[in-house]
């Protein structure tokens, strides 16, 4: 070490400032992931915004078709609701695994997660069947393209957090708890639960104020 | 039968007869491009650079070799988005009379609305987000961005982008719908060829790179800032490069939707901005625009921030009223997410809400003024060295403000009834990027040149760019807003009144000035290029300047700093300066940079064919370009290998070299 210059930060040296200190040898930017996900969430989160928006301002335009009321199953929406707010406590339950170094634990409830979301999507496969095959189709009104559009959207970000977590499950089962995959069910995790608070959104906003109307 | 239906499932509606084939002029430009195009490869072949390019630069990761791509595809669709201004100025000044010109409507309609499209989403983009990338990490001390693989794939979505709309120019067509494709002309009912859904495509894809870019960005301006830099240490730069991605991360997603919702309109009849239906043409106007207001302050704002830097360099102090320029931005982010509706005052959403976003807006020049006002008191018994920098920061304040005051004069709703839609709103808002963003990118190109290739641009052609770009500037737009207050409306293709012609004469004349500072500017390039060797930066500081990136070399190591320096003042280098800094000898360290990667070019190729099947319904091509998309980036999680270690002795012998070059400078 360069006595003058790379030295402790708190000694002042002849010209008063030290403008350099030892390094640490291993320097990445592992820890702006976190962050770096939280951002693209809320870009995320805007794009639902506006999905909203756009249901907001057209969700009365029923040129004819039917209404949210004729249409809605609130059962089906409350199973519905119920798999994935479950999923959500099943992946908590996956992180307690995680911080008690437990693989076998966060693989097991991962894969429990994963079903409770396919269903989850399964079930709502079944619902816009079911809408398409009484001929409320997302090009029969605004209202309808809108709602399709909403929860389809929310629909296929659950179906890519499956995907992901399949690839997760993979890596954890090779490698294990590595900080690089610790990482990876950290950003899930915050993926997993952003979509379970979208859906809240979708299921009141959506659902109740829809069946109210 | 069979043949036919066999036909379109493999080509969907491509056929011979989208090839514009009978159009002379696209023709031409056809075997100009190509011939270029097949020059270029062959000397590339020739001199065996493509290995070279692959593995230096296109799978870079290096912020700094990105950057410098970015400007490098800036450039050159700023080459052809300036041809179609040449072609609708000389369209404009011979089409009276009875005249049509020389391009018919639905050429002349595509013109318009790629000049547009191209100019803001492929060239003005791409500049900002290239100085950006190039600069910040720097600034702030910083090895690289927060997710370096992550930038490559940014940058190469934004080429996919420009790759399809430049295949639009010979493939079928482009939009001819504006180049924010208002609904509901953009609807399948009234543009059902190809055109918008090149223009969809083209920039969903560019615009999810520009948001990872956006988010790359602001982690890295967060979390890897040197020790000391607080944040109001920051240079005005980052903190503009700050509040420009916030906004990006912000308003990307409302724009992003607002296509995504008329690509379902237009591929699966949905009924969103449709007439019928109860669709609303409106919202897609006001989703556009939540998106296109901000925009232009992700623009000007790290303008705004170049500025700052070069003033205070070229003035030899300390910029005047930091605290006042970081919350005049912070305050101009947070007002133009409220502002966009004065984009259609004339939609009839009452008195009160137009008042509303009329004041909004006007309030919006008062931290902009605030900024002009802290550069002239930077000014201000400043030991002002006007080299080419600075004098284009002159020019910008001078041609700015002038923009600015007619943007306030159209924020008023009353005169906005009569203004909207006129050549006189045309005139303003290149009056404020022409003079507010390009001036500012010719700037921070100018300024930070020799800091990315080791020696400065050619001096005198530099100011041939100057005054071609300033006195062009004003000779083409100054009769615009002149016709444009008498009532002339914008996207004409022919006029009836001959009174105007000479006014369109003028801007014809001004715009081939202004071919004179493009070519001045790729001249000064160019000659900089030969005469490299009188304008040679050995020191890292040319210019005397007074922030971060001064204090390494020119062109910086791929690491940037060897030792990670520690911030004590806003001008961090001036500070080391003053304390007599030297650059240290020993104590290096083995550094740990991320290893290049090729898959975000695979990515975007696949994007480009995703995009090209949609666009042409050949749903195969899409179908398997998605699938591999999937697969690639799946398959990339699984490499954990993703860091190369620079051995201590290689860092020490490029410092030593460094170190012995300055002194054989002394």
């Amino acid at each position: 070490m360069s006595a003058d210059l790379i030295s402790k930060p708190t000694g002042k040296n002849a010209s008063g400032r030290v403008y350099h200190r030892p390094e640490d040898d291993h320097h990445h930017a592992g820890g702006a992931t976190m962050v770096g996900f939280f951002i693209y969430l809320m870009s995320d989160a805007l794009i639902f915004a506006s999905l909203f928006a756009a249901y907001g301002v057209l969700s009365r335009n029923y040129a004819g078709g039917p209404s949210p009321r004729e249409i809605f199953e609130l059962p089906l929406v409350a199973l519905n609701t119920g798999l994935l707010l479950a999923s959500s406590i099943t992946f908590g339950i996956g992180m307690q695994a995680m911080v008690a170094g437990n693989v076998r634990g966060v693989i097991r409830w991962l894969i429990i997660t994963g079903i409770l979301g396919a269903a989850f999507v399964g079930v709502e496969l079944h619902e816009f069947s079911g809408l398409i095959a009484e001929g409320a189709t997302p090009q029969r009104s605004g209202f309808l393209s809108a709602f399709f559009t909403l929860v389809a959207t929310h629909g296929t970000h659950v179906t890519f957090g499956i995907i992901w977590l399949v690839t997760l499950v993979f890596q954890l089962n090779k490698r294990g708890l590595t900080p690089d995959n610790t990482r990876r069910i950290l950003c899930l995790s915050m993926f997993w639960h952003f979509l379970d608070i979208i859906w809240i959104g979708v299921f009141t906003f959506v659902y109740l104020f829809g069946a109210m109307r | 039968m069979q043949d036919t239906s066999t036909i379109s499932a493999v080509f969907g509606r491509l056929s011979l007869d989208s090839v514009p084939i009978h159009v002379p002029i696209i023709v031409g430009t056809f075997a100009g491009v190509a011939a270029l195009g097949i020059i270029v490869v062959a000397a590339l072949t020739y001199f065996r650079l493509w290995g070279y390019l692959w593995k230096e630069w296109f799978t870079s990761v290096d912020h700094k070799k990105i950057g410098i791509m970015y400007l490098v595809l800036g450039i050159i669709m700023l080459l052809r988005g300036f041809a179609d201004a040449i072609m609708m100025r000389a369209q404009q000044a011979i089409a009276f009379n009875g005249s049509e010109g020389f391009l018919p409507p639905e050429h002349y309609d595509q013109l318009f609305t790629a000049h547009g499209t191209i100019m803001i989403f492929f060239v003005a983009i791409p500049l900002v987000v290239g100085i950006v990338n190039f600069v910040m990490p720097l600034q702030i001390g910083a090895r690289d961005v927060a997710f370096p693989y992550l930038n490559n794939l940014s940058f190469w979505l934004t080429v996919a982008g420009a790759i399809l709309v430049m295949m639009s120019l010979f493939i079928g067509e482009f939009a001819r719908t504006g180049w924010l494709s208002y609904a509901p002309l953009a609807e399948t009912a009234f543009s059902p060829d190809s055109g918008v859904d090149y223009y969809l495509w083209s920039l969903e894809i560019a615009g999810i790179g520009t948001t990872l870019s956006g988010v790359n960005m602001i982690a890295t301006i967060i979390k890897m800032r040197a020790p000391g830099m607080t944040m109001m240490k920051m240079p005005v730069f980052v903190w503009t490069a700050l509040c420009s991605n916030i906004l990006v991360v912000a308003i990307f997603p409302a724009l992003t939707v607002a296509f995504f919702l008329l690509i379902l309109d237009r591929y699966l009849g949905t009924a969103f901005f449709t007439n019928d239906n109860g669709g609303s043409p409106m919202l897609y106007w006001n989703m556009v625009w939540m998106w296109g207001h901000p925009e232009v302050y992700v623009l000007i704002l790290p303008a705004f921030g170049i500025y700052s830097d070069i003033t205070s360099t070229f003035t030899g102090k300390r910029l005047f009223g930091y605290t006042s320029m970081v919350y005049a931005t912070a305050v101009i982010t947070i007002l133009s997410y409220i502002v966009w509706l004065h984009h259609f005052f004339t939609m009839g959403s009452g008195a009160n809400v137009n008042a509303f976003f009329g004041i909004a807006t006007m309030v919006i020049a008062i931290p902009t003024g605030a900024k002009v006002f802290n550069w002239l008191f930077t000014m201000y018994r400043g030991e002002i060295r006007f080299e080419l920098p600075m004098m284009w920061v002159v020019a910008f304040m001078l041609t700015f403000v002038v923009g600015g005051m007619t943007g306030v004069l159209m924020a008023i709703p009353p005169a906005d009834f009569v203004l909207h839609n006129s050549l006189f709103l045309v005139a303003h808002f290149h009056n404020v990027i022409i003079g507010g963003v390009v001036f500012g990118l010719f700037a921070g190109m100018t300024y930070w040149f020799p800091k990315a290739f080791g020696f400065k641009m050619n001096e005198f052609w530099g100011k041939v760019a100057f005054w071609g770009w300033v006195i062009g500037y004003w000779v083409a737009w100054t009769p615009i807003y002149f016709v444009g207050l008498m009532g002339t409306t914008r996207r004409i293709n022919h006029f009836d009144d001959p009174t105007l012609q000479p006014f369109f004469i003028v801007a014809a004349i001004g715009v081939a000035i202004i071919l004179v500072g493009i070519l001045g500017f790729v001249m000064s390039i160019v000659m900089g290029i030969v005469q490299r060797d009188k304008t040679r930066d050995t020191s890292g500081d040319p210019w005397g300047a007074r922030t971060l990136e001064w204090s390494t070399t020119s062109p910086p190591p791929e690491y940037n700093f060897a030792v990670t320096p520690i911030v004590y003042d806003l001008d961090a280098w001036q500070d080391m300066k003053e304390h007599g800094y030297k650059h240290p000898k020993d104590g290096f360290v083995a550094i740990h940079m991320p290893k290049n990667t090729a898959t975000g070019i695979y990515l975007s190729g696949l994007a480009v064919a995703l995009g090209f099947g949609m666009i042409w319904y050949m749903w195969w091509l899409a179908a398997i370009s998605f699938a591999a998309i999937l697969v690639i980036a799946i398959a990339h999680t699984f490499n954990y290998n993703r860091e190369y270690s620079i051995p201590v002795d290689t860092v020490a012998r490029n410092e030593s070299r460094r170190d012995a070059q300055a002194a054989a400078r002394i």
